[in-house]
């Protein structure tokens, strides 16, 4: 075996492991949604090549709105799902728009786009 | 104000209306806003959410006017102000030019793409062709030069061209996530940056051989992606077309009579109450109850149902419905929101954005599926670096390449919504309103559907069905007495012969000492005689004897109708049966449910004898006679512990808990009122071929769905290996990332033509 093979298969492991743990690896905690006048727990949510914040804590039992705005023109994030509540909504370029629901049991729930393309976190308490 | 007028007892009238407010620029222009409208005159109340930008006005049209609402809107700053309703139809056009601004921007970025590429295409084989043969010779100065001009054209199609690749690849990367745009940029990004440290440091390689440009691929594969995606834009254009259609029904201005005059105001200002003139052949504008004329309305676009409907004083009309040849005016009974129609398109658009159950296999898959196929081409650069035949480095990267350009997790994940989207869709241009994902699923593997039989296989309301005259007595002269005692009664049956009695165009006489005798009938005197009508206990009590009147009506009632005797001048006389007849459409609609595999069965609250000869009539053989309301959720239980999908056909309010024990809840709908909870499933029509028809394009749906699945695994699953070159060994096949940029874009064209081929499902009528 020949130097520059040697080089390419430890390179090529490395990148292996690189992309594994970039894209698989473990994530840090999200953002709380925060509690408004309404009584609502809001926040605000990116869309653009992904949802920022991806990870949103909120307690059960209380109403929750989360405000989606969505910044890029690319077909694939124009609707947002939330399969285990039921909602969905077509999100215009440039609009707020709002999905409310009431998280009845604590859990881990995701919402994604409609291709399941972009995917967010929900973690009621 | 508004609660010292309510109390002292007048209806202020007010209505209310959303706003939206652009030009928002500080935190304070929420309240601005709201005491504007405050300070206005008629203005009740006024709160600005700043989340949607939205002002909800509650207000007294009587005082004031949309208009002057935005006025007072825009007095107060630089704010521009139009009404907002969450799937305007001006709301849809904003995304249809969305769209069709994305596809023209994507066909520019091809056009580019396309002409740099096919003077690379011949520039990059220069060997196949007889003059650039001699002049491109490996090594030469010409060669390098036509080279370098090849890297700078390629970098402006990756610039140009390709630049949502590279954001899309970036957003992404933020989020660690990726997508097809990392693929692609990955892709030809390595395939540019090898060829372009080619040309400029070939003395890095071993020996000339090794020293290629790939810039061919980089410009073929970003023109025939971007080609892809531009296809793709505009098909599904397509498949949203049916939520179109249907915003598009509504119509923009209504007549309403207002202080004694006829008006035209847009639709959005009508309320409840208004008085609406509809002319022939002119849209009805909002749901109502018709109050004066005569016209029959074609309803085929909200309900399927192909025939006219014709509409007299206190029926019903839904809004966006065609008036046909007379004219009426109605009372609008709900607007806006609350419209039947505006309940389909929110229905219609909740059903979309739902998922199939089989979708949360897919996800699961696609979470992985990207870095996946990133590391198998990482993993088959390494192993054709190290194992391949030479040149090694040649065939690593078209390798690598390769599979990165081939594999489509677009196919795999638009497989399922794009089916959902049409089928879904297909189904409210059928008067069928499909409430989700899951309900589409199950409804096309049900086993066993029960049919409540009161509404849904009958017509739900006694008609009369037969006339028995005496020796002696015409059956004309029987019908005309006995209406003419009934025309006072309240009894469900009396509307049924007086019905009967108006079909054959008789005139009922005056009657004098009218009398009820309560569970037994009822007597008066008509021209002179005394008619007594009621059922045999009344005949016994008064001691009329019944002679073979007495078989007739055991005869009647074992076909399940109910039989009255009417006794004249205490003579039996004759016999008026009545009877809920079944739908016209009930007997062909259960034949086709039975010869699509189902098992059919009859639930009633009704005397197993009734039961059983409704039955007879429509051809079904399993019958739950006898069911008290609160057990029938109870028997859908039994029947689904034998192990069997059990779909109930109801009519929602009554059948509500059946509804919702069921597998399936098909909720047979009554005009307007679309939006009932229990049902998965809503017939507005009423008819029970709504039910085939739904199973068909649930079954029509799903199996799109399946295909399109497959057909995206398949080609993943082929296409990648092949990628990697495992055919190569056996066959010295090995794919051309070209040939793979072709495949990839048109995966993802297929599965949304395929599901866009549901379209040209139609009913079972209509196909033969």
């Amino acid at each position: 075996m020949t130097a520059d093979k040697l080089v390419v298969i430890l390179a090529g492991l490395a990148t292996i492991v690189g992309i594994a743990w970039f894209f698989w690896g473990p994530r840090k905690g999200g953002l709380r949604a925060a509690v408004s006048s309404s009584g609502y727990q809001e926040a605000m949510v990116l869309v653009k090549g992904g949802y920022t914040p991806d990870v949103i804590v909120v307690q059960h039992g209380k109403p929750v709105r989360l405000n989606f705005r969505r910044e890029e023109s690319a077909a694939c994030s124009e609707m947002v799902v939330f399969g285990d509540f039921g909602k969905s909504a077509t999100l215009p370029e440039g609009e707020i728009v709002p999905i409310e629901f009431l998280p009845e049991k604590a859990g881990e729930y995701e919402f994604t786009c409609q291709m399941g393309m972009f995917r967010g976190k929900l973690i009621v308490e | 104000m508004v609660g010292a007028v309510r109390q002292a007892g007048y209806d202020t009238g007010s209505a209310s209306l959303r706003l939206k407010v652009s030009g928002l620029y500080c935190a304070e222009c929420a309240s601005i806003i709201e005491k504007a409208l405050k300070g206005s005159p008629g203005v009740l109340d006024a709160r600005f959410n700043v989340a949607t930008e939205e002002v909800k006005v509650d207000y007294l049209p009587s005082a004031v006017s949309m208009e002057e609402l935005t006025r007072a809107i825009e007095g107060a700053g630089p704010y521009r102000a139009s009404p907002s309703a969450p799937a305007s139809e001006a709301g849809m056009d904003r995304e249809s030019d969305q769209q069709e601004q994305e596809y023209r921007g994507l066909m520019r970025k091809w056009w580019f793409g396309a002409a740099v590429a096919v003077p690379t295409m011949f520039l990059s084989y220069p060997f196949l062709f007889p003059v650039l043969r001699d002049v491109l010779v490996r090594g030469s100065t010409e060669l390098r030069i036509v080279w370098t001009l090849m890297g700078l054209a390629s970098l402006a199609v990756l610039g140009y061209s390709g630049n949502q690749f590279f954001t899309g690849m970036w957003q992404g990367l933020k989020h660690r996530s990726a997508n097809m745009h990392t693929l692609i940029a990955v892709g030809t990004g390595v395939a540019w940056l090898c060829s372009t440290i080619a040309l400029l440091f070939p003395q890095i390689f071993p020996s000339a051989e090794f020293v290629d440009v790939y810039y061919d691929v980089t410009v073929v594969v970003i023109s025939l992606v971007v080609l892809g995606l531009a296809l793709e834009v505009k098909a599904k254009g397509r498949t949203s077309e049916a939520i179109k259609k249907l915003i598009g029904l509504q119509p923009k201005t209504a007549r309403v009579i207002r202080d004694g005059r006829e008006v035209d105001i847009p639709v959005e200002e009508m309320l409840v109450g208004d008085v609406v003139l509809v002319r022939p052949g002119e849209k009805i504008p909002v749901d109502g109850v018709v109050l004066e004329g005569q016209s029959s309305v074609d309803e085929s676009m909200i309900t399927g149902e192909s025939m006219p409907e014709s509409k007299g004083a206190g029926d019903e009309v839904i809004g966006a419905t065609m008036n046909t040849t007379g004219s009426f005016k109605f009372r609008a009974t709900r607007v806006g929101k609350d419209t039947a129609l505006a309940n389909i398109v929110r229905m219609v658009q909740d059903a979309q954005g739902s998922k199939v159950p089989i979708q949360r296999i897919v996800d699961v898959v696609s979470g992985y599926f990207t870095p996946a196929v990133m590391i198998l081409a990482v993993l088959g650069f390494v192993v054709w670096y190290v194992f391949g035949p030479p040149p090694h480095l040649a065939f690593a990267l078209i390798v690598a390449v390769t599979t990165l350009i081939i594999a489509c997790p677009c196919a795999l994940g638009m497989a399922t919504p794009m089916s959902l989207t049409t089928g879904v869709g297909l189904g409210a241009q059928n008067g069928i309103l499909i409430r989700s994902g899951e309900a589409l699923q199950t409804a096309s593997r049900l086993q066993a559907l029960v049919l409540d039989k009161t509404g849904t296989i009958t017509k739900g309301k006694p008609e009369l069905t037969n006339v028995v005259a005496e020796v002696g007595f015409e059956e004309e002269k029987i019908l005309r007495m006995a209406a003419a005692v009934e025309r006072n009664s309240e009894h469900p049956l009396a509307s049924a012969i007086l019905e009967g009695a108006k079909a054959r165009g008789l005139d009922l006489p005056e009657i004098a000492n009218f009398g009820a005798i309560p569970g037994h009938g009822v007597e008066a005197e008509v021209e002179g005689s005394r008619v007594l009508l009621g059922n045999a206990k009344l005949m016994a009590d008064k001691a009329i004897p019944l002679g073979r009147l007495e078989v007739e009506s055991q005869r009647l009632a074992d076909d399940g109708k109910t039989p009255m005797f009417v006794a004249i001048d205490g003579k039996a006389a004759g016999i008026i049966a009545v009877a809920d007849t079944v739908k016209e459409d009930s007997k062909t609609a259960i034949a086709t449910l039975k010869a699509l595999g189902l098992e059919v069965v009859m639930l009633t609250g009704d005397n197993r004898r009734t039961a059983e000869a409704i039955a007879r009539q429509v051809g079904i053989d399993r019958v739950l006679a006898e069911v008290l309301p609160q057990d029938k959720a109870h028997n859908i239980q039994k029947l689904q512990l034998e192990g069997k999908k059990v779909g109930m056909v109801g009519d929602g309010i009554n059948d509500a808990p059946a509804l919702a024990q069921s597998d399936i809840g098909f909720a047979i709908g009554t005009g307007t009122d679309v939006a009932i909870e229990a049902a998965d499933v809503t017939l507005i029509s009423g008819s029970l071929r709504g039910v085939e028809m739904a199973i068909d394009i649930s079954k029509a749906t799903m199996s799109n769905v399946y295909q399109n699945l497959v057909g995206a695994f398949i080609y993943n699953g082929l296409g990648i290996p092949v990628a990697l070159g495992l055919l190569y060994p056996f066959t010295g096949i090995l794919l051309s990332p070209l040939l793979a940029a072709l495949a990839m874009s048109f995966s993802s064209v297929t599965v949304i033509s395929n599901a866009n081929r549901l379209k040209r499902w139609k009913a079972k009528e209509a196909r033969s």
